[in-house]
């Protein structure tokens, strides 16, 4: 399995034809606490870019964006409940969705760890 | 100019500590074409108290209040008593020039009657979670319209023919201006059963009312069935709140939205507004619902206190993305509505309805007693309608000089609908029989 | 001598431990005061009404199944229950309430009074309107009053506030351009970044698509930001602009900026929510602005209420005179008022009725009041002095505080918070004014200036009470500059500490709800 991140701090850890979306620790650290996220449902279609979750905080509300084209196969109903698991453990337990890619090939646009660590830096 | 404190010296001192030699300084950023150099040309100078006093006192003398003799008008208003006690909380300096509780800390009375007003919306309309209020029914009913397209992502709405036509207007503006599909159903005095036959997999909600504009009175629970069976909203509105009281409210109808007008409770009839929108659903759309929330939460202390809440949804926050372009409640209105609530507790709404209802069936009695007068509304609360031999516009003008104020023609409202012989007519705990027998006199010398 | 013993000490004792808790809760004149559910009961009532009869009735089975149980209060209680909530709030009539494009002036009570005659608080909005002349005259009296100061052709009285007259003036754009025949085509509206989150909300509510204009280093518009967006202008609807802007500033380009969107084919609304700043002295409609809502609340001093009601008449150029909404008072030859209601007729090309009724007549009548107190002559003053109200501000803490931008501000003052510590912000400075006796300045707000704080005095502030305003921001701008860390726990002498907002939203409790019969037992 390996995980890849993108500019808007979504990440993407990808097994086979199937990856799990969330979004970064670093992501959750700037948006305060988070206290509700809206999800997809199952079944829901997008292509890579699109808006497909919200995260919101007291005072804001942001997109969560797809990191690469797929279907939603299973939705984290748990963060419906409990969203302050985003910001204790968004890149574990907190994951939003999980997807079947419809085409692989888009991860070749993504950073890896390193990569992406060095763009946080750059903030 | 007695609103203004400020001297000239204090003018001058404080041009000096500005740095600037006149007020024109601080306009000529304003291109050289529109800075008007004298005052305003065509109004009247500043005038004392007595002065203003005696010209609006002129102009509402030239106004026939309900109060004043036998009035019998309703059709989304009602002449109905307000205690004392609740016009002396609105016009605490602290309830009525404050401004939205955005700084809780000292806003926790404006808050905690938000707080106490949604939960008295929330009984009274029997829903999950009710809003600090919207500007009037109309536009709640709007706003529940748009709220169910959202909800199920479609785009029909279905309106039934015996929704106020001023209620069914605002909907359908803002709807179509949504790009979302109005169907308005006859017009109908008892025809509120309709919706289940009309609604299909693609509607979003259909909309109907209870009591509706002719009053009549109708138990939605079938029409709530239909439209979930094909996955649409039932969106339940009233104009008459004191009804709630004794009437089916919308929670028990299954109901997911209930939109109101809740002037009836604390507020008078103001020619038309300020009054005071109910908005109420079921508790998970609560994400979906526009306008302000108040909820409970905790100080640094550890002490219990309340805030506005889920302002995610709202226009400062979410701006093109917000539930709703609303900026404000119709808070004193609101707080009109729940020092009344709470002067009259559960027990007195429901006495206060049933005087309603029993005022209403003692004119239905006697007009109906009248030869040429038909009571058209079947099941009613405090208002319905009814024909005369006689066009409905020289009926009320021949009322009027009679002194008594007949109702509503109902042509006014459905100027295309044939209706030109129908009067709405309402009754309220202030009618008294004396009311009723001159409006009688009066009806019989006419036809 | 003859010793009475009864005289007490009149100096005080030591006056500190000021911070001990009281069995009763309240605190001195700060009563304590529970939910109404908690302290009254459903059989309880504050109002005396007759025995109902018990007719049969005619409800046809349609009747309540459960009652509402709502608590009531005897009129004692009542009156007690909202005294003493009212205690904790901030008020207008209590000090000043500096909050930026907020306007909250002095609400006389003149207006109070003449709202509250029966001839206007107790007419029926569909009586015969043989009935109503003189509330239709007053209706007609007030627009002339608000085309008279914007100097525009036409005003829609019906919008029942702010936001509801940018949809009045949104819904009236749609219109001419269906009317034109590209009310599919032009859909895309120009909104500057620095816009009030209702201007892009609304034009999403009326079907269109929001574009963006950056603000420049001036805090106004980027013309060639704005250029650059009309590259194109066959899909233009309009732009939605704020002047005085939300920066506090006067919009240098304005006739320009109207120039270009009129020759894009688009029009231009304007939001007037900062017309205290011009009124009496500057006419939108010298302007180019096609339609601009007025805030009855804000420049015509209604009170703001907690938060409404509201009244937000519409003004129109020509142009889009003909769109606008129903009903309308016109006058006849006989010298009769009427109400045009319907789209017909006279008004058979208005886009239609956006409410029930015609409008916040309250707050029209409280308005006229207000503009007739003040005459011609005084709203010119009334403008000039709150522009330099909010000027001495701005002069009195630009050397503590940073002035988002350069030279003269309007109505309002702007502050960014770069003079601030690490770790202090703005919102820890707009909490301590409270300790200090004040109502924070609007935070956080534009967006386009970081850390923002607004400052709208308002004409109705002496010079005394600005001092003392001064003064106290002062020495919080400065503690806030040597990185103060007790601001971070401010207010520590409100009525309420800084609340928990994270907890209200992820578990929303948004009503009352009765406890358990074990929880009472566990009490």
């Amino acid at each position: 399995m390996t995980t890849y991140y993108t500019k808007d701090h979504e990440w993407i850890r990808v097994d086979g034809d199937t990856g799990t979306v969330g979004i970064t620790n670093y992501a959750a650290g700037q948006l305060g606490d988070v206290v509700y996220v809206e999800l997809p449902e199952t079944g829901a279609k997008f292509a890579r870019g699109d808006d497909f979750a919200v995260v919101e905080s007291v005072k804001a509300a942001s997109d969560v964006y797809a990191p690469v084209s797929g279907s939603v196969l299973e939705v984290n109903t748990a963060l419906t409940e409990a969203p302050e698991k985003v910001n204790e453990a968004a890149q574990g337990d907190a994951w939003f969705v999980r997807v079947r890619l419809t085409d692989a090939g888009e991860l070749s646009g993504l950073m890896d760890e390193a990569a992406y660590a060095a763009f946080c830096e750059g903030l | 100019m007695r609103y203004l404190p400020l001297t000239p010296e204090d003018r001058a001192s404080m041009l000096a500590t500005i740095g600037a030699k006149s007020a024109d300084d601080f306009y000529t950023d304003v291109p050289k074409a529109a800075r008007l150099k004298a005052k305003i040309a065509g109004l009247p100078d500043h005038q004392g108290e007595l002065a203003v006093e005696r010209h609006m006192t002129k102009l509402a003398a030239k106004n026939r209040s309900a109060s004043s003799g036998p009035f019998f008008v309703g059709a989304g208003a009602y002449k109905h008593h307000v205690p004392a006690t609740v016009d002396m909380i609105i016009q605490r300096s602290e309830f009525l020039t404050t401004y939205t509780p955005y700084q809780p800390e000292i806003a926790q009375g404006t808050l905690q009657t938000l707080f106490e007003f949604q939960t008295q919306v929330a009984a009274l309309t029997a829903m999950d979670v009710a809003n600090a209020s919207m500007y009037d029914g109309s536009t709640a009913c709007a706003e529940a319209a748009v709220m169910a397209a959202r909800v199920t992502k479609r785009k029909k709405v279905i309106l039934s023919g015996g929704l106020h036509p001023h209620y069914a207007a605002a909907t359908r503006l803002l709807c179509e201006a949504q790009g979302l599909t109005v169907v308005q159903l006859p017009v109908a005095i008892d025809g509120e059963g309709e919706l289940a036959k009309s609604v299909d997999g693609e509607t979003a909600c259909v909309i109907g009312q209870s009591p509706n504009v002719f009053g009549t009175v109708t138990d939605l629970t079938s029409v709530a069935k239909s439209a979930h069976d094909k996955g649409a909203l039932l969106v339940s509105v009233f104009t008459e709140a004191v009804s709630l009281g004794l009437v089916t409210p919308p929670g028990e109808m299954g109901a997911d939205i209930a939109a109101g007008e809740g002037q009836s409770i604390g507020n008078g009839l103001n020619f038309g507004g300020p009054y005071v929108g109910l908005f109420a659903c079921k508790e998970k759309l609560v994400r979906q619902m526009p306008g302000r929330l108040c909820g409970e939460t905790v100080d640094a202390d550890g002490k219990r206190g309340f805030v506005l809440t889920l302002s995610t949804r709202e226009q400062h926050i979410r701006r093109d993305k917000a539930t709703s372009n609303i900026c404000t409640n119709s808070g004193l209105c609101a707080l009109a509505f729940t020092s009344h609530m709470t002067l009259l507790g559960g027990k007195g709404l429901k006495q206060l309805a049933e005087l309603n209802h029993e005022a209403a069936c003692e004119l239905a009695d006697t007009l109906g007693a009248l030869k040429g007068v038909e009571v058209l509304t079947p099941r009613f609360f405090n208002e319905f309608a009814i024909r005369t031999p006689v066009d409905a516009e020289a009926v009320l003008a021949m009322l009027d000089e009679a002194g008594v104020v007949g109702g509503v023609r109902a042509s006014r409202l459905f100027p295309k609908d044939h209706l030109g012989d129908v009067i709405l007519v309402a009754a309220t705990e202030c009618t008294t029989t004396e009311d009723i027998a001159a409006y009688a006199a009066a009806l019989k010398e006419i036809i | 001598m003859g010793m009475n013993t009864q005289g007490r000490p009149t100096a005080p004792a030591s006056a500190s431990g000021a911070t001990f808790e009281t069995v009763s809760g309240s605190r001195g004149l700060l009563q304590r005061e529970d939910l109404l559910f908690e302290i009254g009961t459903p059989e309880t009532t504050g109002v005396d009404l007759p025995k109902p009869k018990g007719t049969k009735n005619r409800l046809g089975g349609v009747k309540r199944k459960v009652d509402t149980g709502l608590a009531g209060l005897s009129e004692p209680q009542a009156v007690r229950h909202y005294m003493r909530l009212s205690q904790k709030n901030y008020a207008i009539d209590l000090g000043l309430f500096p909050l930026g494009s907020c306007t909250m002036k002095h609400n006389p009570r003149l207006n109070e009074k003449m709202a509250r005659l029966p001839g206007f608080a107790d007419i029926h909005p569909l009586q015969p309107q043989a009935t109503v002349q003189g509330a239709l005259e007053l209706i007609d009296e007030l627009a002339t009053w608000l085309k008279t100061l914007t100097g525009m052709p036409s005003v829609a009285m019906s919008p029942k506030a702010g936001a509801h007259g940018e949809l009045c003036g949104m819904l009236a754009i749609r219109q001419a351009l269906i009317a034109r025949g590209e009310g599919d085509t032009r859909k895309r509206v120009l909104v500057p970044e620095s816009a009030h989150g209702t201007n892009p909300a609304t034009a999403v509510q009326c079907g269109f698509i929001v574009d963006e204009i950056k603000a420049d280093k001036r805090g106004r518009v980027d013309m060639e930001d704005l250029k650059s967006k009309l590259a194109r202008t066959d899909d233009i609807a309009g732009i939605m602009l704020t002047n005085p802007n939300t920066c506090g500033l006067f919009e240098t380009d304005i006739k320009n900026i109207a120039d270009l969107i009129h020759t894009a084919g688009g029009y231009f609304y304007c939001d007037g929510a900062n017309f205290n700043a011009i009124v009496g002295r500057v006419r939108p409609g010298d302007l180019g602005v096609d339609a601009m809502h007025i805030n009855l609340h804000k420049t015509f001093s209604t009170p703001h209420g907690g938060g409404g009601p509201g009244s937000g008449p519409t003004v129109f150029s020509q142009a889009l005179a003909p769109y606008a909404p129903v009903p309308f008072v016109t006058k006849d030859e006989d010298g009769l008022f009427r109400l045009v209601e319907h789209v017909d007729g006279e008004a058979s090309e208005s886009f239609g009725r956006m409410v029930a009724f015609h409008g916040q007549m309250g707050m029209f009548v409280r308005a006229l009041t207000y503009m007739l107190s003040h005459g011609a002559d005084g709203l010119k003053q009334v403008a000039e002095d709150a522009v330099l109200n909010a000027n001495y501000v701005q002069a009195r803490l630009k050397h503590v505080m940073t002035p988002a931008f350069d030279g003269f501000c309007m109505h309002e003052a702007l502050f960014s918070d770069a003079f601030t510590a690490d770790g202090i912000e703005t919102i820890d400075i707009a909490k301590a004014l409270i300790d200090e006796g004040y109502h924070p300045m609007t935070m956080y707000f534009p967006l386009v200036v970081h850390g923002a704080m607004l400052i709208e005095p308002t004409e109705t502030e002496s010079k005394a009470e600005l001092d003392r305003f001064c003064d106290a921001l002062e020495s919080i701008a400065r503690r806030a500059a040597q990185g103060d860390e007790t601001l971070k726990g401010a207010p520590y002498l409100a009525p309420a500490r800084r609340l928990d907002e994270t907890r209200a939203a992820r578990k929303p409790v948004l009503k009352w709800t009765a406890p358990l019969p074990e929880q009472i037992a566990a009490e």
